[in-house]
């Protein structure tokens, strides 16, 4: 790689942001320009709806790392500017100021955004989303004691925002159109858990809750209608419907996307000088033989060191098994592989002791594992599939034997 | 200011000045030291900020709540010393600390 390249990152999230020291920490020596839409340096999402809603960590201790680091890095920021459009033919990206970049190489690092809530209202001063630090630094002065929340939708980040608000005392209602929390993410199980651990500390869950309307006073909701006639009286409304991936760049100049932008092992898309990462890219995972989109922290990083790596020249660093977590109150919870397809599931400890986990299979593989207080579980679980083992749903159940024991048997029988 | 110095397992040694309050971990990713990926940012949930303690230096730590405790014990090359950075606070009494980074985490 000589030093005369360019590369441009488009977005300066937690993808584009590793990208960057990762090229430099790999000895790239050509210029950088990341341009990111919002006013932020790159930094962490994980604590704006844990820790930072509670106002238990200051702003700068979210950010990836200082703002010198860039200027010390020769790393070029563009903040509060857009990317608006790729120009492939000419290699150009054009900026919302009015500017034009050149580039060698293009990496997309665009995320994701939220899903907007279908509904007249949706647009009221009280109604607030839950993606960057912006949304949560314009939440947080309505977020008070006694005050009514309405959250719309019960995935991870919608129960981690109702966990943080009942430890600030507001009251919480969850709406989840499905007939369970976390439905398309996680087995029955464990949402029966999550269920009983909110209702316990006293939020009010609703499921099988279809919104139908918002009523309106003053450009503000003052409540939520449910197609049922219900209606819940609040003071503001969260909206975590889902996320969808910012994509649009990249597929109105001609790169394939399919729920993301498609890349290969490397990153790539299909033109060559150009590659996606993070949250709206759509990866080979290779652990389990097909493609698809992931939503987390270590994918974003992983695939900043992934491309990293290739424009480098470098050998690809291994692919981790996927993983996530979610602190909710005194619950950690921390997910090894995806569990989707399974056709089995089996328990480890019991759900009421708070520490346990559920382990899923298919065809008899195991491919992922939900670890609830129990990090070495997880952690077995995350070598273990990283492996491909030979395990059986028995075994990971037998609470004779500790989890070494249980990883040593199985890692036995691979050879 | 607290000085915390942070050495690799090869022996080269980085000297940061600290915030009290602020994780051993937070102290290295400001400051840019290779070893420390801190993937989760703190939350005890990655174990990719892994350290030897200097054991004169170990007691002052604080005690290590289970959450830490179980991630270690599945952690590579784990010895008495270990710790995950990001469940240490940096107090006036870590002055001069040094802790090194597992060669596995490079
Ligand atoms: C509240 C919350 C809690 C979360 N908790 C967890 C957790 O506990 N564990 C976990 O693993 N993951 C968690 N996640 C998910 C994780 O944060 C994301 O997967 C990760 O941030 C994805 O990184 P990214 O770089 O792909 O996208 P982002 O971090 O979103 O960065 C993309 C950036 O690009 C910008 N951008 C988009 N289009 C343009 C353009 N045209 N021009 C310029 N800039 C543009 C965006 O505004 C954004 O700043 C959480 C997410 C949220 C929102
Ligand atoms: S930073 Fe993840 S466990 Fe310390």
């Amino acid at each position: 790689m000589s030093a005369d390249q360019k590369i441009v990152i488009i977005g300066a999230g937690q993808a584009g942001g590793q990208a960057a020291v990762s090229l430099r920490q790999a000895g790239f020596e050509g210029t950088i320009t990341m341009v990111g839409d919002e006013p932020a340096p790159p930094y962490q999402r994980p604590p704006l709806s844990k820790a930072y809603l509670k106002g238990k960590l200051d702003r700068e201790r979210l950010f990836l790392k200082p703002l010198q680091f860039y200027e010390d890095s020769n790393i070029t920021l563009q903040t509060g500017v857009s990317a608006q459009k790729i120009d492939r033919a000419a290699k150009t990206v054009a900026l919302s100021d009015g500017e034009t970049l050149d580039y060698d190489t293009l990496i997309i690092a665009t995320g994701s955004r939220p899903r907007a809530l279908p509904l007249p209202g949706a647009e009221s001063s009280n109604v607030f989303d839950l993606r960057t630090l912006s949304d949560i630094d314009v939440l947080k002065p309505n977020v008070q004691e006694g005050r009514r929340l309405l959250i719309v939708g019960a995935g991870y980040i919608g129960l981690e925002a109702a966990a943080a608000a009942r430890e600030l005392g507001l009251e919480v209602t969850v709406l989840e159109m499905a007939d369970r929390v976390l439905a398309r993410v996680t087995s029955p199980v464990m949402s029966e858990f999550y269920e009983k651990l909110h209702e316990t500390h006293g939020v009010t869950i609703k499921t099988g809750a279809m919104l139908a309307e918002l009523q309106t006073q003053d450009g503000a909701v003052t409540a939520g209608v449910l197609k049922s006639g219900d209606v819940i009286p609040c003071d503001l409304v969260l909206v975590g419907i889902g996320i969808l991936p910012n994509e649009e760049i990249a597929s109105e100049a001609g790169i394939a996307c399919k729920n993301g932008i498609l890349v290969d092992r490397d990153a790539r898309t299909n033109d060559p000088s150009v590659y996606a990462i993070g949250d709206c890219a759509h990866r080979p995972l290779v652990h389990y033989g097909r493609d698809g989109r992931l939503e987390s922290v270590h994918n974003a990083i992983e695939q900043g060191k992934i491309v990293a790596a290739h424009i480098m020249d470098a050998k690809r660093p291994v692919e981790d098994v996927p993983w996530f977590w979610s602190d909710q109150y005194d619950v950690k919870l921390q997910i090894a592989g995806l569990s989707q397809d399974y056709d089995e599931a089996v328990v480890r400890g019991e759900p009421t002791t708070n520490s346990f986990a559920v382990f899923y299979f298919r065809s008899g593989r195991l491919i992922s594992v939900d670890a609830v207080n129990a990090p070495a579980e997880f952690l077995t679980a995350k070598r273990l599939i990283a492996a491909n083992a030979d395990i059986s749903p028995e075994l990971v159940v037998d609470q004779t034997k500790t989890m070494k024991d249980i990883l040593a048997e199985a890692m036995a029988g691979q050879k | 200011m607290v000085k915390i110095i942070y050495a690799d397992h090869s022996g080269t040694e980085r000297e940061v000045d600290a915030n009290i309050g602020e994780s051993v971990m937070e102290a290295a990713v400001r400051n840019n030291i290779p070893g420390i990926d801190a993937d989760c940012g703190g939350a005890c949930a990655c174990a990719t900020c892994h350290v030897y303690v200097d054991p004169e230096f170990l007691p002052k730590t604080g005690e290590q709540e289970a959450m830490e405790q179980s991630m270690l014990d599945f952690a590579d090359g784990v010895q008495e010393n270990s710790r995950l950075s990001c469940q240490i606070s940096v107090s006036a009494e870590l002055e001069g600390m040094k802790v090194t980074t597992p060669e596995s985490q490079h």
